[in-house]
């Protein structure tokens, strides 16, 4: 195998990347292949995790340490069977506030901070400058193999410009294909599809030369496994706490990377392709970690000594004479390297436009944001710089880290640089306690810590901290020794500078966000994040803007570009009823608006610029309290309605009960009115008669008394009713007057039980006289009269053979009362709501010899005397509860009473 | 003070109670893994091979049981509704 034939060979693949890309970029825009969008396509591009790091460097880190590789992939495999908690939040965040990167999630989440995107992507920049150059240096190396095998010897300047031009071939493919759109939203399909072909590619390699090493140079899996316990790396010796800690790392790690966050949650179109990712990327990493042992465990038996275990899945097969395996094996990781350096650079290039170059240019430019120029072109080719420039720096770090081990091992620690993200973010989308202050001071210890104790050390003694440092500390003081931080000594230094720079990172996080307050916008944008799945996209925000319409189409268009903010401008318009382009400057609209801005330079850009337009009316408290919480306001409005369903509930029902007690009455008028005509008549028409007879008729005087007697009877029928209506009416009326005594109860029951004429009659009266010594003060009279109408009653409508009364006195919830019950019939249910009214008269036969007067005048005595007068259901026949007036009860006077 | 309204069924149907279940099972899903992984740091020094076999198992079985509850979970909105966070307050 020719080095030319494999120049040719890398070109064709290149060439062929471009054309998948062109083809699916065209394809996306004519809105066809739904499956490219498919959840398959985003499982493969989550394998830009499986770096040329991992490609060539995981067997190299199996042949040093065994089995301790695996925790690479444990940790994102967590991750993703554990999707549920962490992820779908994540996507679902990143799709309702058009997130562009990972700075931009902890720049919008505090408050849209400018100062937090900036410090997020500082950070990232400087995590992953050295994971490029790593990427860089594996390519170089695999070309290098193949010019050894060819018989040339490399020197550094050739491998410093086989460098150069792929870093230059990478900057043109990316530029190409990543700052086509700048809408994050519209997401970078061809690109997408390129790195689902390179993960494919680098799989089948891997396995390829796996299974050859296995079924072809082993002799199978049980000879493979002999052979692992009996190499130099047989037995499982990492310390529990590095284990542990590898495993975090990369699960932390999997979530912070730039270049992870942006195809999980920014490249993310659906988040249904998230559930089938959460099994299908483990089982792609399963795919990817099953060989690494075996080639190690051979290559470490079959390769001379000495030679490099980072290149074994290259030179096992090249040195078995396996050219095309070779070839496949190196493009397997080229595949790797390019996939991940183009991701990484839109990541971080976005950032850096974003958070860095755009705020700039608006504090720059004088005019504002609707008079400067076309912000479209200038974020562009801040970001196609940006690219470049990315590149430049992985180049020069590749360049003069001089390459070689100090680059290998600087894969975790470029890891644990970009975890100290992790609090912020997490923090950011579980607690709304988490503020702007918390997260700057925790990020700012993290990534100082960071640096102190992983970074500059990394380079080695002596590059950049001198040896007597490392071991005594700065200026000798002992305890802050980089690698032996307040004391802690023996500690592996990776898992040492995790733990300081984590533990630190969430306490002053933890502490600043505690005793901070957060500005309105942080709580808003907090309860946005917290509760994203309780909020509608579209929550409210503020209303006091006075921007035009017009001078926000201005800027929009110079952001979006014309053909894309006039639709957005005309789509708001006609929802708003209107024709033409603007509409009108609602809320709703802005929110909108500047979401869409948001997508496209970042929510801190977009929000400063709005905010230039709208003259900084800034969102206040009151708006806050009044708009923030819209599934609270749901939920009380809700509630409210429960409420007020119920409580019309409640009046329905009263009102149907008055209306059935209406109609009743007018039956009961109706047949009153009948009856009394009825019973005036009836001794209207025997006085008529009889007067009529004594008149007309000659008779003796025993007959003529006993005619006049029945006149005198019926005249005093007459009187009794009359009187009787005469009573009820000034009772009413109130114009009645009271003359108060004193007596004693049982005294008034003696008098009433006289006046009743019962005894001699069938009704027995029951009582117990010694709970009948109750003092009153009130008109004692009337109350007789009360006593005699139930008396009368008892005795006319008991039924019962014998018939009884029992009349009981007793203290009842503070008031002395008094129980008449009889042992008939009762009053039935539907009845008892009636019987203290006028004219009621539950049988309608003449019996009772009056009109249905009785019960309503007791009634209406009991009132005005302070008392009351029920019936008691639930005995065993008709009775009724007098309760007496209180005895120490002010005299009422009618004239009081009436006027109440 | 009144008390506030539910803020959801209390008992459910059969299938949405399943749906639960199984949101709870993926949830469990990744502390499972994380404490069957770090199970082999408490042995002395055992072998690379035997270790090796048992990741792998686990991993597999993991991803297995992710497979199945994907397949099962119904990701609409209503599913969702059920483990939306209450807030503590503005």
């Amino acid at each position: 195998m020719s080095f030319n034939l494999l120049i040719f060979v890398s070109l064709c693949y290149v060439a062929f990347l471009f054309l998948v890309a062109f083809w699916a970029e065209r394809r996306a825009y004519a809105n066809g292949a739904r499956w490219l969008r498919g959840p398959f396509v985003y499982t493969l591009s989550l394998s830009i995790y499986c770096t040329a790091w991992t490609f060539y460097g995981a067997v190299g880190y199996a042949a040093r340490s065994g089995i301790e590789f695996v925790t690479i992939y444990l940790g994102p495999t967590l991750v993703m069977v554990g999707w549920w908690w962490i992820l779908r939040r994540l996507v679902r965040i990143g799709r309702a506030q058009r997130i562009t990167s990972i700075a931009d999630l902890i720049s919008s989440r505090f408050g849209k901070s400018t100062s937090l995107g900036v410090i997020v992507t500082i950070l990232s920049v400087v995590a992953a400058t050295p994971y490029i150059a790593l990427q860089l240096q594996s390519v170089t190396q695999s070309f290098a193999v193949f010019a050894t095998s060819g018989g040339q010897v490399w020197e550094r300047p050739d491998f410093l410009r086989a460098a150069a031009w792929i870093a230059v071939g990478l900057a043109i493919f990316t530029v190409i294909f990543g700052t086509r759109s700048l809408d994050a939203n519209e997401r970078h399909s061809g690109i997408v599809i390129a790195i689902a072909v390179e993960a494919v590619v680098k799989l089948v390699a891997l396995l390829a030369v796996g299974a050859f090493v296995v079924w072809g140079l082993a002799g199978g899996p049980g000879e493979v496994l002999a052979q692992i316990e009996s190499s130099p790396i047989s037995s499982f010796e990492t310390p529990g706490g590095r284990w542990a800690a590898l495993i975090f790392l990369s699960a932390a790690a999997f979530l912070c990377l730039p270049r992870m966050f942006q195809v999980l949650v920014v490249e993310n179109s659906d988040e249904r392709n998230l559930q089938t990712a959460s099994w299908a990327f483990p089982l792609y990493l399963i795919a990817v970690s099953l060989f690494v042992l075996p080639i190690a465990v051979v290559g470490l038996e079959r390769m001379p000594v000495g030679s490099n275990p980072d290149l074994f899945v290259l030179t096992l097969p090249l040195a078995e004479d396996q050219g095309e395996l070779a070839v496949l094996a190196f493009l397997g990781g080229f595949s790797s390297a390019t996939s991940m350096v183009i991701v990484s650079t839109i990541a971080v290039a976005t950032m850096v436009s974003n958070h860095i170059v755009a705020p700039i240019w608006l504090n720059t430019g004088t005019q504002g944001a609707s008079m400067s120029g076309d912000v479209r072109r200038v974020i562009v080719r801040a970001r196609r710089v940006s690219i470049a420039g990315i590149l430049a720096l992985g180049y020069l770090y590749f360049r003069f880290s001089g390459g070689g081990a100090a680059l290998a091992a600087i894969g975790l620690i470029s890891f644990s640089g970009a975890v100290q993200i992790l609090p912020a973010m997490l923090g950011g989308i579980f607690w709304r306690g988490a503020t702007r202050v918390g997260a700057r001071l925790g990020l700012f210890a993290g990534f100082v810590v960071w640096l102190y104790t992983l970074f500059l050390p990394s380079f080695g003694a002596e590059a950049v901290m001198s040896q007597a440092m490392l071991d005594n500390g700065p200026f000798g003081i002992e305890w802050l020794r980089p690698q032996a931080l307040f004391g802690l000594v023996g500690m592996d230094p990776l898992v040492h500078g995790l733990l300081w720079s984590m533990l630190l990172n969430t306490a002053f996080f933890f502490i600043g966000s505690a005793m901070s307050f957060p500005r309105p916008l942080e709580r808003f944008q907090g309860a946005q994040f917290v509760n994203v799945f309780a909020m509608s996209t579209d929550a409210k925000a503020w209303s006091g803007s006075a921007a035009p319409a017009e001078d926000l189409l201005i800027m929009a268009q110079r952001i979006l570009g014309g053909r894309e903010a006039q639709t957005l401008f005309q789509r708001a318009a006609q929802e708003q009823g209107k024709t033409g382009y603007l509409p009108d400057v609602t809320p709703d609209f802005i929110v909108r608006l500047e979401r869409e801005l948001a997508g496209s330079v970042g929510a801190a850009t977009a929000h400063a610029m709005i905010g230039q337009l709208t003259e900084g009316a800034a969102i206040s408290v009151e708006d806050l309290i009044a708009v923030a919480d819209e599934a609270a306001q749901i939920l009380e409005y809700s509630s409210k309605l429960e409420a007020k369903s119920a409580e019309q509930d409640i009046t329905a029902r009263a009102l149907r009960a008055a209306n059935e007690k209406l109609t009743a009455l007018s039956i009961q008028k109706d047949a009153f009115l009948s009856q009394i005509s009825h019973e005036l008549r009836t001794p209207m028409t025997s006085i008529r008669s009889f007067s009529e007879i004594l008149r007309d008729m000659d008779m003796n005087a025993d007959d003529h008394r006993h005619y006049a007697g029945i006149i005198h009877d019926e005249s005093l029928r007459l009187t009794r009713l009359l009187d009787d209506l005469l009573d009820l009416s000034v009772l009413e009326n109130g114009q009645v007057t009271l003359h108060e005594q004193s007596g004693q109860l049982s005294d008034l029951i003696d008098r009433a039980i006289g006046v009743s004429g019962v005894q001699g009659s069938p009704l027995k009266i029951v009582r117990d006289k010694g709970r009948e010594k109750v003092a009153l003060h009130t008109d004692l009279d009337r109350l007789v009269q009360v006593f005699v109408n139930v008396i009368v009653n008892a005795q006319k409508y008991c039924k019962a053979d014998p018939p009884q009364l029992r009349i009981q006195a007793h203290r009842f919830n503070g008031h002395d009362v008094v129980d008449f019950i009889d042992n008939g019939e009762g009053i039935a249910a539907s009845s008892q709501g009636m019987i203290f009214e006028k004219f009621a008269r539950l049988e309608d036969d003449g019996k009772a010899g009056g009109a249905g007067l009785g019960l309503a005048i007791c009634k209406q005595i009991m009132d005005r005397l302070g008392g009351d007068i029920t019936y008691l259901p639930g005995k065993s026949g008709a009775a009724f509860r007098l309760t007496l007036p209180p005895a120490a009860a002010k005299p009422q006077t009618s004239e009081l009473l009436a006027t109440q | 003070m009144p008390t506030p309204p539910p803020s959801g069924p209390v008992y459910l149907a059969r299938a949405s109670y399943r749906q639960r279940r199984l949101r709870d099972v993926a949830r469990m899903l990744p502390l499972a893994g994380a404490v069957l992984w770090l199970l082999p740091v408490l042995y002395i020094a055992p072998s690379t091979g035997v270790v090796g076999l048992y990741v792998f198992g686990v991993w597999f079985v993991l991803t297995l049981i992710a497979a199945v509850i994907a397949g099962k979970l119904d990701h609409t909105n209503d599913a969702e509704k059920g483990s939306v966070d209450t807030d503590d307050g503005v």
